[in-house]
């Protein structure tokens, strides 16, 4: 069975909502939208306080060709414009809505009808996405038309649907699987005509093995599709792992995908973009994850976007008694939540609880240079020596070691027997040497 | 007896030929430096902190001498006193030093300003603040982890365990600059000293109205101090007031009419 | 509720620990220990414990009395070193001996470069490199094996088949009981089975990886097998031979994979274990001393700092240039 080549571990998979059903949370009150939901540039309100939009009304235009339009996911009155706290605890702009109803824009089909018939062009393809404000919903948030749209020159050929899911806990894209199989392949097959290709692949990880082989049955009526077990290995989900993993190409340091002529879409942005092209939906709602040891209900749940955290899990019974950490997506690479007034955005995949004694870290020892990090990086690079550069602040030694290639996936911290937080100090020399590689590139 | 005599004789002779060799290298090798550098050095403090600009004293000693005014030249460390020996070594005249000080600029203290979560990752406030706004409802202000005690080669900042603030002592800040750039949030300011100690700042940096909900002592930007301020002194940034201490007489006004009390004024 | 804890990803970690590493090594080395217990009897059991127990002692006074620091004796770095200095030693050795030499393990090799992960040497080894010089007569006589041997210092004593090697050429055991441990030696280096049982246990459990043993027992096969082949009349000792005498096993298994001494990437490794090889066998077959795998490895550890800043990784997607 195929994995990527290098480095990579194997957590504890705790899948504890794998086969729940889908449920459609309740409406909330009150829901907040953040002006930016995206990579790139912030978008621009275009409502005013007092209006009253429905669901699937734009709301927020798009503030450049990366970044995506927002939609309003509830219909009701704009109650405020203000500010609201985000995953990473500063405060963004936002719209606040009142919920009154729950009415649609006409246009919206609501049916649950398979529509697998699609005459539009490549071109319409990409504006439809686009005007649906669709983004990579694994949780980088990339605007989804801009990857569909490669620089002038290059070229993919094929298309790579990244159901792997490699978080522990995480279960939604698995359940989305299950549930709307041949969706997510007439979504496949849209974007295969949108990106050019005639040949796509579904990778999947092996511990959804009933997801493997309902995919599998049902693209047997689909051109140009085939879906690829994977290994079960952390982190298979990386856009470069998962390119090396199913077809065996490389990307070189700092290139994109498209490089090696690929494009990665996330398998619940195919279904999305299934919603957006058949049914004229544009992005307003997602499935996320709710799980963790100490609550009881785990399950997935379809959520408006913008939500308040607090609103969804007070439907599976409110913060159970224990919890030391609330997580915005998976154990690995998921953000700790100050608060649960966090609303739920594009790039949420699930909301974790972990109890207290679970969530202190363990104190730091001596590194014993087991060379563990080294061993299990996915991207060949030295986090021990890293750690220790950003510790003194070696910013040009940090650059030169490669620290840009860093994924933040987080193995090094986790495989550490010393407990240290090498993490913590890469990805501070990350943001400080991409800071200083932008004033060079600024300088030029 | 013999053999005494030959391991000294070889030895001695050993000893004189490398001493030979390294008279001539020596001589071979000689570069000439101004004698005035090394005279400049002898009077600086030899702590090499690069509060003036220069990575050494060595460096700014050769900085001294290679200039043609002093104009700009100041080791912060020394101060006036040594400033003047270094005009008088070099026969250039001094630029005249205002004592400055560096100035903790955030007095959200545990009971002021309290912390809501808690923040279990590498114990540095640079991965604090690369990560998220920090412990307490105040993205602005100090996060109490010390990345600013470390740099401080004068031993002169410390954070007190119950405020869990930094507190500088003014004796000893040299104004090296050091921990101003270590501060990841920039809190740390270097201040004019006053007359015998004595300052008025204001205590917060916080830029954004909230932050009054979460601290007890922030600046909510009432503009009370800009209008009782006699000597313009007062400026707005922002949400935010700043005393520039060029203009500010240190008539005390500002402290009393501040309603949060985030001005102070330390003597 | 109390204060949600806010942290840098990742939130879960492996569990692995310093100590789970620790015990890992002590039960790849129980084998081996048992074959030592079983040929020389008392005297191992007491070597062993004098070494652990004082070389434990020592790092307790070291960082509760001189560096006034925190005390970390628990996490078995202490135990596991002085268990290896054991191992390194012949069993008919005075105590007051094996006290020094894990004083100068711990008290010189480990502790002024900062402790555990700091230490640019591997202290065991230092230790017995330090007793060798400086008790060269007590260090190179070792115990005949007897099966359940209860003597100690009066233990009838023999060289070992390298010290026999350097001398007159005769009295060498078969290779089968070479292979199994029935010769003269220190404690822990006689059975090449044991240790690699132990090996085999280290790689399962993804202790260590494979390139550094594997690569200093190559190269020494290979090295010794070149020179044998070239002239079996100077360069008696067959590879074989080489491979399954002395510390070889030992010193390749478990004193070379030091973490803290050896390098920290693959390709780093097999340089790390070729230089070991060649520098044994030249000891060995050219120098003075009988064996030489302690000071190879002691030298290599010395070059680990040079291997580490030059061979890097490869790079995810790195393109070789042709």
């Amino acid at each position: 069975m195929k994995r990527f080549k290098m480095g990579g571990v194997h957590p504890k998979e705790n899948k504890l909502s794998a086969g729940k059903q889908i449920v459609e949370a309740t409406l909330p009150k009150q829901v907040v939208i953040p002006l930016v939901q995206s990579l790139g540039a912030p978008g621009q309100s275009v409502v005013a306080v007092g209006d009253v939009v429905k669901v699937g009304q734009l709301i927020v235009k798009a503030g450049g060709f990366v970044s995506a339009n927002i939609h309003s996911s509830v219909s009701g009155k704009i109650s405020a414009i203000g500010t609201t706290i985000d995953a990473s605890g500063y405060n963004v702009p936002a719209v606040f809505i009142e919920v009154e109803g729950d009415e649609w824009l006409k246009t919206i089909d609501r049916t649950n009808d398979l529509k697998r018939e699609c005459n539009l062009s490549s071109e319409e393809i990409i504006k439809t996405i686009t005007d649906a404000g669709i983004v990579g919903m694994g949780g980088a948030t990339f605007p989804t038309h801009v990857k569909l749209s490669p620089p002038p020159g290059k070229k993919a050929d094929v298309l790579i649907i990244n159901a792997v899911e490699c978080e522990p806990y995480l279960t939604c894209d698995h359940q989305l699987m299950l549930e709307k199989p041949l969706e997510i392949l007439v979504g496949v097959t849209i974007l295969m005509k949108a990106a050019k290709v005639t040949k796509a692949y579904i990778g999947i990880e092996n511990n959804k093995k009933d997801a493997i082989e309902l995919l599998k049955q049902t693209a047997r009526s689909f051109t140009g599709i085939e879906i690829v077990p994977l290994r079960v290995q952390y982190p298979q989900g990386g856009e470069k792992q998962l390119i090396d993993a199913v077809i065996g190409r490389q990307i070189p340091s700092g290139a994109l995908p498209v490089e090696v002529g690929a494009v990665v879409q996330n398998v619940a942005t195919a279904f999305a973009v299934y919603e957006a092209i058949q049914k004229h939906k544009p992005l307003i709602d997602r499935v996320i994850t709710i799980t963790g040891k100490s609550i009881k209900s785990h399950g997935n749940y379809r959520v408006r976007l913008g939500t308040p955290m607090n609103s969804v899990v007070e439907q599976v019974g409110g913060i159970p008694e224990d919890t030391g950490k609330i997580i915005s997506g998976g154990p690995m690479m998921g953000k700790a939540l100050k608060t649960l007034e966090v609303p739920v955005v594009k790039g949420t995949s699930g909301i974790l609880f972990i109890p207290t004694f679970a969530a202190t870290r363990k104190n730091m020892q001596n590194c014993i240079r087991c060379a563990k990090c080294v061993v299990d990086c996915p991207m060949g690079l030295e986090p021990f020596l890293l750690m220790s550069q950003g510790e003194r602040s070696m910013w040009t030694e940090m650059e030169k070691d490669r620290v840009m290639d860093c994924i933040e996936c987080g193995i090094c911290s986790y495989t550490c027997p010393s407990n240290r937080p090498l993490l913590d100090y890469i990805r501070l020399g990350k943001t400080t040497v991409g800071k200083i590689i932008r004033n060079r590139q600024a300088k030029k | 007896m013999n053999i005494v005599f030959v391991s000294v004789f070889i030895l001695g002779l050993w000893g004189a030929l490398s001493a030979l060799v390294l008279y001539f290298t020596s001589k071979k090798f000689n570069f000439p430096t101004n004698p005035l550098i090394a005279e400049v050095e002898a009077v600086l403090p030899a702590v090499n902190c690069g509060g003036c600009g220069q990575a050494s004293c060595h460096g700014f000693a050769v900085a001294c001498v290679k200039s043609n005014s002093l104009h700009n030249m100041v080791c912060t460390v020394g101060g006036k006193s040594i400033m003047e020996d270094v005009a008088s070594i070099l026969g250039k005249t001094a630029n005249p030093v205002i004592p400055t000080v560096a100035v903790v600029r955030c007095g959200g203290s545990c009971e002021l300003r309290p912390h809501i979560n808690q923040f279990g990752g590498a114990s540095s406030c640079a991965v604090v603040h690369n990560l998220y706004g920090g412990e307490t409802g105040c993205s602005w202000g100090c996060i109490g982890l010390g990345d600013c005690v470390e740099p401080c080669k004068f031993d002169a900042i410390k954070i007190n365990p119950e405020t869990l603030l930094p507190e500088i002592s003014d004796n000893k800040c040299t104004s090296c600059n050091a921990c101003v750039t270590a501060c990841p949030k920039g809190i740390i300011e270097l201040r004019n000293l006053g007359e015998p100690a004595h300052k008025i700042y204001v205590n917060c940096v916080a830029k954004d109205s909230g932050v009054a909900d979460s601290c007890a002592v922030a600046c909510n930007g009432c503009e009370k101090c800009v209008e009782v301020c006699e000597d313009k002194a007062i400026n707005m940034i922002g949400q935010l007031v700043y005393i520039d201490s060029t203009f500010c007489t240190l008539c005390g006004k500002c402290v009393s009419v501040c309603p949060t009390n985030a001005i102070v004024e330390k003597k | 509720m109390a204060k949600l804890i806010i942290s840098p990803s990742p939130h879960v970690h492996s569990g692995d620990s310093i100590s789970n590493k620790m015990i890992g090594v002590f039960i790849a080395l129980i084998p081996a220990y048992l074959v030592g217990l079983y040929f020389f009897g008392l005297g191992a059991l007491i070597i062993s414990i004098t070494a652990m127990l004082s070389c434990v002692a020592f790092e307790y006074l070291i960082q509760k009395f001189l560096l006034k620091g925190s005390v970390t004796i628990f996490d078995g770095s202490a135990l596991l070193t002085g268990l290896l200095l054991a191992m390194n030693l012949p069993t008919n050795i005075p105590v007051w001996m094996v006290v020094v030499g894990s004083l100068v393990a711990i008290g010189v090799a480990k502790m002024p470069f900062g402790g555990l992960g700091n230490n640019p040497f591997n202290p065991a080894l230092v230790g017995r490199v330090f007793m060798l010089i400086s008790f060269p007569a007590a260090m190179t006589v070792w115990p005949v094996p007897v099966p359940l041997n209860m003597h100690y210092l009066d233990a009838l004593t023999a060289a070992t088949p390298l010290a026999v090697l350097k001398g007159q050429f005769s009295n060498i055991p078969d290779t089968l009981n070479m292979f199994i441990g029935h010769k003269g030696g220190s404690m822990g280096e006689v059975s090449a089975l044991a240790l690699l049982v132990g090996m085999v246990y280290m790689l399962i459990r993804k202790i260590i990886s494979w390139h550094i043993p594997v690569s200093i027992m190559l190269t020494v096969f290979v090295f010794s097998g070149i020179l044998h082949w070239a002239n079996p009349n100077a360069f008696i000792a067959t590879p074989l031979f080489h491979l399954l005498t002395g510390g070889l096993m030992l010193g390749a298994i478990f004193m070379a994979t030091d973490y803290v001494t050896s390098p920290m990437n693959p390709g780093g490794m097999l340089i790390y274990g070729v230089g070991i090889g060649i520098i044994t066998v030249v000891i060995r077959v050219f120098g003075s001393y009988p064996e030489g795998i302690s000071f190879a490895i002691l030298i290599m550890n010395g070059v680990t700092p040079l291997i580490n800043t030059y061979v890097k990784p490869k790079r995810f997607g790195e393109v070789k240039k042709k």
